[in-house]
């Protein structure tokens, strides 16, 4: 079981749900970007929620099959297709052997991942297939996918092959006729204002730059990248001069350099940082963040812990619940 | 420990920071180690792990484990609060084992360590001086960060600081010995940077394959540099002189 690269892409890199406990010891966590797009596209494949999908960012890959393959498509819509038929999104798709997927530009997102039933069969390096780029490690030899790599895959496990029996053929396509609405919650909000919770520096920046970032849009700029979004608007400023020490940032983190423009820290980013931090992008609204493309303008909204928590439960229930009606039908 | 001497705060609903301080001590530090060894050995429900920097110790956790484990009247971040609250008091009375002394060899100037000669201008020194004070000296490791394995060593001896240089390089080779301002250091990784460089230590600090260590240094440990010959600098590394 393999999947032949005709192409590339511009950035498609494997990533599971992260690389956990090793922070303390200076290592990256990495992972998918829009983890909520990777766990609905394993639980579509009767993967593990934490299998490692192959995230496509902005420009897709062309990719052959080898043999018969459960896959499915999630995240941002970049118009898939097989053998010229647009592939629907969001279910379990069953790609015929010597099948060769294409994407388009992206309709709508950034990223769009590829999970298939059985994960991909690369090394678990520090407990996790995801890819560090910059250090080479993990993934697929470490590094984002080029023409001629063969990407090796696990064997379906017994719930792909019972999802793959409620499968039946529409308009030359293997598909099934239930799906996952995620489509809707997630990306039909996209000008929705991305919510945040004060960061531990908030109270050190003036009243008119915590007004600003509630009220005013920043632009992502293209310096944007899986490490951080790099935004730009107006300039956040410091009450006065502030002397920091390095300390720990983590996902979501909105830090502060002297030129006042924030970046908010993303999947690829350090485990400490020195610069003071306004805010904390609150964690159910991370993937829909992941979505933004460079150029696309955000909205802030300021949101209190206790209802940043309440939306968090509600996000991880949505998933679960996701998860039990695919099992309710296939019983 | 009493009240003032910590602060605990939220960094959004999925991480909470426990400060002691704003300043760069080894008092702090042992109270950073201390909560940081406790947290590890004693995981409440919905841990996920801790990053332990100069003065803090940030407890990242999973609000939806944490709430399937303290119920519905409790919000995951009281519960959280609330335990590490507990876990400082516990941790109080801990005794830290002694620190794990890592004797680093370095290969000194040459090749290895470009800046060298103006180090030792700069200081109006022979660069065996440097190195004979580099290598005296005790470094503590007070975190990890900026990339794996990655020490931020307090201890330099002020007659060799120097300031960065003043264009970065692009690349760094891994293993590079350097000195920036008052901080010493070695890069794990090959990365670009404005440090001066002094040498190239023998052995690696981050093994990815060694899933149970994979780096050389922790927080905590003391850092001695011996000075290695090019010939033993090559016997280590396994290549030709």
């Amino acid at each position: 079981m393999s999947i032949v690269v005709l192409r590339g892409g511009m950035l498609s890199v494997l990533q599971d749900r992260g690389r956990k406990g090793y922070q303390k010891v200076g290592m990256l966590v990495n992972g998918a970007m829009d983890e909520e797009a990777l766990r609905l596209g394993n639980i579509l494949t009767g993967n593990e929620q934490q299998e490692a999908g192959l995230e496509i960012t902005m420009l897709g890959p062309v990719l052959k099959f080898s043999q018969e393959t459960l896959i499915a498509l999630t995240g941002a819509d970049m118009d898939p297709r097989i053998d010229g038929r647009a592939v629907p999104m969001w279910r379990p798709v069953l790609v015929r052997a010597g099948a060769v997927l294409r994407f388009g530009h992206s309709l709508s997102g950034c990223r769009s991942y590829l999970c298939v039933s059985g994960g991909y069969d690369v090394p678990s390096v520090m407990g996790s297939k995801s890819t560090y780029l910059q250090a080479h490690i993990g993934g697929y030899q470490g590094r984002a996918l080029v023409q001629g790599d063969v990407l090796s895959l696990g064997r379906m496990s017994d719930q792909g092959r019972r999802i793959v029996k409620t499968l039946h053929d529409t308009g030359g396509i293997q598909t099934s006729d239930w799906y996952v609405e995620a489509a809707h919650r997630l990306y039909d909000e996209v000008a929705a204002p991305v919510r945040l919770t004060a960061g531990l520096q908030y109270s050190c920046f003036t009243e008119d730059s915590l007004q600003r970032l509630v009220s005013e849009p920043f632009r992502i700029t293209v310096h944007s990248d899986r490490m951080g979004y790099r935004l730009e608007g107006c300039q956040l400023r410091l009450k006065k001069p502030l002397e920091m020490i390095s300390e720990a940032a983590v996902q979501g983190t909105i830090q502060v350099p002297a030129d006042g423009n924030p970046i908010i820290l993303m999947a690829d980013r350090q485990s400490t940082a020195g610069y003071p931090k306004i805010g904390q992008v609150i964690m159910a609204d991370m993937s829909r963040l992941a979505q933004y493309r460079p150029g696309d303008w955000v909205r802030f909204a300021a949101v209190t812990i206790a209802q940043a928590e309440a939306l968090f439960l509600e996000r991880e229930q949505y998933i679960r619940n996701i998860a039990v009606s695919v099992q309710y039908r296939l019983a | 420990m009493n009240e003032t001497d910590f602060a605990i705060e939220s960094m959004g609903e999925a991480a909470v920071a426990v400060s002691f301080g704003h300043v760069i001590s080894p008092d702090i530090h042992q109270k950073v180690r201390l909560l940081g060894a406790y947290l590890d050995r004693h995981p409440f429900a919905g841990f996920t792990e801790v990053i332990l920097s100069y003065t803090a110790v940030t407890v990242i956790y999973d609000p939806y484990a944490v709430h399937l484990a303290c119920g519905q009247n409790v919000p995951p971040v009281q519960f959280v609060k609330d335990t590490l609250f507990q876990a400082l008091a516990a941790a109080h009375t801990d005794v830290l084992p002694p620190p794990a002394v890592v004797t680093i060899p370095v290969c000194y100037g040459g090749e290895y360590g470009p800046d060298l000669a103006l180090v030792s201008q700069q200081h109006d020194m022979a660069p065996e001086e440097v190195i004979e004070i580099h290598s005296s000296g005790e470094y503590l490791v007070y975190m990890i960060g900026f990339c794996p394995g990655f020490p931020y060593l307090g201890g330099l001896d002020e007659r060799i600081a120097t300031p960065r240089r003043r264009s970065p390089r692009l690349e760094i080779p891994a293993r590079s010995v350097g000195i920036a301002g008052m901080q010493t250091g070695v890069y794990p990784l090959a990365t670009p940077g404005g440090w001066q460089l002094i040498g190239r230590a023998a052995v690696d600090l981050f093994t990815p394959e060694h899933t149970e260590a994979p780096t050389l240094l922790h927080a905590g440990d003391i850092v001695r540099f011996t000075p290695i010959s090019p010939e033993e600098y090559a016997a280590i590394r396994g290549i030709q002189p």
